[in-house]
């Protein structure tokens, strides 16, 4: 960090020079010049369509966004290299947030893993780092993501299905068997009850010996995205803040290096938005949650730091390229300028990847390798610090130990093999590269101009603003989809019959296994002791007390998600899906 | 002149993946059917019920977390419990292709995987579906 802060000083001073006029990378007379040969260029290539007209009409990424044929230094006159491209790990950061990129460490190879009980993760999740996965992530079963237990009559059909059961600390503590958490980091995709699972993770560590102060890792946390797109919601948008500022507040001062929220992008995309929206509106949620916690009294610089951010990888290459580029640009604006945050690392946009799960296909599943490669490697472009490669046979079910190990090798053998690490942001520079970076950055601050318009994110979520603009563009993409003006390979052209694949399937013992196991915990705790720590919560959650200290205390007792859940829910009501499409 | 066909879209279970249930909404509305779109987390007790309140033809059921294979039996057989086994059930998302026998065999008429086009759904629902007398 040592060398970011020096290079710092030198670039504000800079920076601050260069706020105004700009000092453009190409001159006026090579301007002109250039204007000039481009306009005969042009001309010559119109003779030449005449002959030989283009494949297309209209040549647009997956989003709609139109591509011309060339780009050139025209295209990016305005740009000042050091106020708007610079050095990695330098403000604005276009370049990476570290100075020395995958020179001096590789991305966490961090896959999404969570299938029937704790048993069967944890043996996965040693399949993984055996085969040299470098960071843990963990799918939760429908039930744990909702604040259900698996015995709950709302987890009927679901135990174990979509991820990993977990009910209680007991299920953790057999989670991480075998695994030191002083060792590895771990990011969690839960939101609703994401305070029970860090406070579990906490425990768990405890009990291994490792303080919190030593455990790093991530909770999901980012509950604005939930009602925009991923719909596991459970509280009304204020309670459900007031518990992710509680998170924040006590992780700042007790859990140091974990990420408070992962400010995900990535739901909104799969749920059909375009890359302009995604981007957006995850910059529009992280703009709340900054006002959140400094509303509740919080320096924007000791919270800022611990802010990530998870993106999709979707296929459009070029596009999802600049999106990267112009996030870690918008985000070091908003941090510096409107929160004037002080720390070089509260302006640092970190994020974590996935290549695109709704860009795979259950039919010719195989070609699925070939698109989680590219997306990886657009990812890898844009300077991602984490990446998940989806299974060739996601688009069935949870992928099989073959499936999931080809995944991994994608991105080893993009690591080790391709030599696309050995330098920094190879792309900055393309004048096509650089002009849709500019433009994916335009069009993002109009989206976001116009979400402050409304009052913030949390009035846009109650206009129902983001979800009907993402239901508009996913029903547009089907259309295209349909009418065969987007291709997929397989679906609406060359379409051919494919042979079954072997997939994933959860055994029936595997819930009897976690309902059993449920009972036991329950007949086998403290159970007087179980309800003054849950008294203790409901008393906290009345008082605007911070959460965190009171759930760390009941999951020790083993209390379960649910009954936690359960006075939450009481307390703060339910938030219902108000259905737009 | 006979009425629309009425088609209730519906999000069983815990399951928070919406986008084909609404594409799938819209896409019923534009082709000329009556759409009623239940949103997230119904059981399928309320789903059936929904159902019945509104007076369907058929019923969509879009499940893409696993569960299909207890909700979609479930919903039939509420539905019979209920005098309404005329609704025709049909449904769609992350299926595999070999619980699709299992799933018609307990009632399903037609279970579309990823990838179908809308106008693949809207077709089978002209032929299959007919407004109840």
């Amino acid at each position: 960090m040592r060398i970011i802060s020096e290079l710092k000083t030198t670039n504000s001073e800079l920076f601050a020079l260069r706020r105004n006029g700009g000092d453009r990378m190409f001159k006026q007379d090579q301007l002109e010049d250039l204007q000039r040969e481009k306009k005969k260029w042009e001309d010559d290539l119109s003779k030449f369509l005449s002959e030989t007209p283009e494949r297309l009409p209209h040549f647009t990424t997956i989003s709609d966004l139109e591509i011309k044929g060339l780009y050139t230094p025209d295209d990016i006159k305005d740009l000042d290299y050091i106020r708007d491209i610079g050095f990695p790990g330098v403000y604005p950061f276009t370049r990476g947030v570290q100075p020395s990129m995958y020179r001096g460490r590789l991305w966490t190879m961090r896959m999404f893993s969570g299938l029937g009980g704790p048993e069967e993760t944890n043996q996965r999740f040693h399949y993984l780092l055996n085969h040299g996965e470098t960071g843990l992530s963990i799918a939760f079963h429908y039930p744990t993501l909702m604040g259900y237990d698996s015995d709950s009559p709302m987890a009927r059909g679901e135990v174990g299905k979509c991820g990993v059961a977990i009910d209680t600390l007991k299920d953790m503590e057999i989670l991480f068997e075998g695994i030191p958490l002083d060792k590895v980091t771990t990011s969690m995709t839960i939101n609703p009850p994401a305070s029970i699972l860090l406070a579990m993770y906490i425990v768990v560590a405890e009990k291994q010996g490792v303080s919190k102060k030593e455990i790093g890792g991530t909770i999901q946390n980012d509950m604005l995205k939930e009602f925009i797109a991923q719909k596991t919601f459970m509280l009304p948008p204020k309670p459900s803040l007031r518990i992710i500022v509680d998170t924040i507040e006590y992780c700042t001062k007790e859990v140091p290096r974990w990420n408070t929220i992962s400010i995900s992008g990535y739901h909104i995309r799969e749920a059909g938005s375009t890359a302009v929206q995604e981007l957006a509106f995850t910059l529009a949620d992280g703009i709340a949650y900054v006002e959140a916690a400094m509303e509740r009294g919080l320096d924007v610089d000791d919270f800022a730091p611990r802010l990530s951010f998870f993106f999709d990888s979707h296929i459009d290459f070029f596009e999802e390229i600049a999106k990267f580029r112009a996030a870690r640009r918008i985000w070091a604006k908003i941090m510096r300028e409107r929160f004037m945050a002080k720390k070089p690392r509260s302006w640092m946009l970190r994020f974590h990847t996935q290549t695109a799960g709704c860009s795979l296909t259950a039919q010719q599943p195989f070609n699925n390798v070939i698109r989680t490669a590219y997306e990886a490697l657009a990812a890898v472009l844009g300077g991602t610090q984490s990446l998940h490669t989806n299974s060739l046979d996601e688009t069935y079910a949870i992928p099989t130990e073959e499936a999931v190990t080809i995944a991994l090798r994608t991105q080893q053998i993009l690591a080790e093999e391709t030599g696309v690490t050995n330098t920094i942001d190879p792309l900055a520079g393309s004048y096509f590269v650089e002009a849709l970076t500019n433009q994916m950055e335009e069009k993002a601050w109009d989206y976001i101009r116009k979400i402050d318009e409304m009052g913030g994110m949390v009035k846009a979520i109650e206009r129902g603003y983001p979800q009907m603009e993402i239901a508009e563009a996913a029903y547009r993409f089907q259309r295209q989809i349909d009418s065969k003006e987007k291709v997929i390979v397989g679906v609406n052209k060359y379409v051919t019959d494919h042979p079954p694949i072997t997939i994933w399937r959860m055994r029936p013992e595997i819930e009897q296994r976690q309902l059993k196991r449920l009972q036991e915990v329950r007949s086998t705790r403290n159970n007087s002791k179980v309800k003054e720590c849950l008294e203790e919560i409901r008393k906290a959650s009345l008082n605007n007390e911070n959460l965190m200290p009171h759930i760390i205390n009941a999951v020790r007792e083993y209390a379960t998600i649910q009954e936690i859940c359960d006075i939450w829910r009481e307390v703060f009501g339910r938030y219902t899906d108000p259905g737009y499409f | 002149m006979e009425r629309k066909v009425r088609i209730l879209i519906a999000k069983p279970g815990l399951d928070g993946h919406d986008r084909g249930a609404k594409v799938i909404a819209r896409g019923f509305r534009d082709a000329g059917f009556e759409v009623i779109y239940t949103g997230l987390h119904q059981t399928p007790e309320q789903i059936v019920a929904a159902a019945i309140q509104e007076d369907v033809d058929g019923i969509g059921l879009s499940i893409l977390s696993g569960a299909h294979d207890y909700i979609f039996p479930e919903v039939i057989k509420l539905l019979k419990e209920k005098g309404a086994e005329d609704i025709v059930v049909f449904g769609g998302g992350i299926i595999p292709e070999e619980d699709i026998p299992a799933l018609k065999q307990s009632g399903a008429k037609a279970i579309f995987i990823p990838g179908t086009p809308i106008e693949e759904a809207v077709k089978w629902v002209r032929e299959n579906i007919k407004p109840r007398k």
